[in-house]
């Protein structure tokens, strides 16, 4: 095999450390480390915790934005380390962990919040129609796998809470993800569960929290459009509240 | 090891500065102070018009004064940037989907303009303008 010679490039990185061991507030801390040009940030942190500074501590996995792991704040913008490639950051590069979460550890955020609101929302499918295995498999067309495979694309990733203001002001906010999670199963044609898990959107901490700033869709590495699926539960939980309050004949 | 997290706080009253998409949001969030301001124009308007036509044309000269046509015109240019950024987001909390395929953006959110244009071409026929 042809051995490919990549450009080397010398990346300034400036990244916060926080040990919760030790008081005292996280600090930035610079590193300059030598790099390839094709290289993204995670290739640069794995060479820094490889050969520099072992107790260097962040999440990551797969190396392919697929497992939503490596999210951080580079330069102030929530991203995956994986996706953000050296050659778009030609100056110092600034990772923090994400914000609006709490830190763990240097850039590791606290993702407790989000798992648990996640688990309310009830992002999994509750059957309209319990089959049992010898019914045999629920079916579906290409046309209702189109109604919420967008919305199905989400990976966890946790940076549009890091995007979403609202959620930086309120954290109870359910936020972008679990919402649109639950709109995923609420559009799948298989599914009966909307009432359960209306409990937990048609409300303040739920989807009228979101006043449609639009950063989550901005930043989603999966194009879920997490805005979309908010605006959507909106119209929906409002013509439900239409249909109940004046024309409480007509059925759901 | 026992946990200790750090919590960094969110400043309520300058988050905003911190990205320029905050503050396009918060520019948006700003012209409806201005619509806000010109219905609360109008309101005084139609109560002038009930104490009569005297009342009703010194409220009509007032809207004449310098100050008041700068106020209308640079509520005229907040109120079109907002039904513009508005119906432009339209087709992400209105998608029609169509078989296995969405309707394009275009028509949704031109639907909303061509909506917009009939019913002000209605108010503006029933005020007598045409």
């Amino acid at each position: 095999m042809m051995d490919v010679q990549l450009a080397e490039r010398q990346a300034e990185l400036e990244v916060l450390r926080y040990n919760p061991e030790i008081a005292g507030e996280p600090k930035f801390e610079r590193y300059s480390v030598p790099c390839k040009t094709e290289w993204c940030v995670l290739d640069a942190l794995n060479y820094l915790k490889d050969n520099v500074d072992p107790t260097l501590t962040y999440r990551w996995s797969c190396h392919m934005q697929v497992c939503g792991s490596c999210g951080m704040m580079i330069n102030g913008e929530p991203k995956l380390a994986c996706k953000a490639m050296l050659r778009d950051y030609p100056g110092v590069i600034r990772i923090e962990p994400l914000a609006h979460f709490p830190v763990e550890r240097d850039l590791v955020a606290v993702a407790d919040d989000f798992i648990a609101k996640l688990k309310r929302v009830k992002p999994y499918l509750i059957p309209s129609d319990k089959r049992s295995l010898e019914e045999g498999e629920y079916r579906q067309t290409p046309a209702q796998l189109k109604r919420y495979r967008q919305f199905a694309m989400c990976i966890n990733c946790m940076l549009c809470y890091a995007a979403c203001p609202e959620y930086g002001l309120h954290p109870k906010f359910i936020g972008p993800a679990a919402i649109s999670l639950a709109h995923r199963y609420n559009r799948d044609s298989r599914d009966g569960g909307r009432d359960e898990r209306q409990e937990e959107l048609a409300t303040n901490e739920g989807v009228w929290e979101c006043t449609f700033v639009g950063a989550c869709s901005e930043v989603c590495p999966k194009h879920v459009d997490p805005a979309a699926a908010l605006q959507q539960v909106k119209v929906a939980s409002t013509v439900d509240w239409y249909l109940e309050h004046f024309m409480s004949w007509v059925k759901k | 090891m026992s946990r200790n997290p750090y919590v960094r706080e969110v400043s309520p009253t300058t988050w905003f500065f911190r990205m320029p998409r905050y503050m396009r949001y918060m520019a948006r969030e700003v012209t409806s102070i201005f619509i806000g301001i010109f219905t609360v124009i109008m309101l005084v308007g139609l109560a002038r018009l009930s104490e009569g036509q005297v009342e009703y044309e010194n409220f009509l000269a007032a809207l004449r004064s310098p100050v008041s046509l700068v106020f209308l015109l640079l509520a005229l240019a907040f109120a079109l940037y907002n039904s513009f950024t508005w119906f432009n987001v339209a087709p992400k909390a209105m998608p029609i989907q169509v078989g296995e395929e969405l309707m394009p953006d275009m028509v949704v959110a031109g639907s909303h303009y061509v909506l917009w244009v009939i019913l002000s071409v209605f108010v503006l026929f029933w005020a007598g303008v045409f």
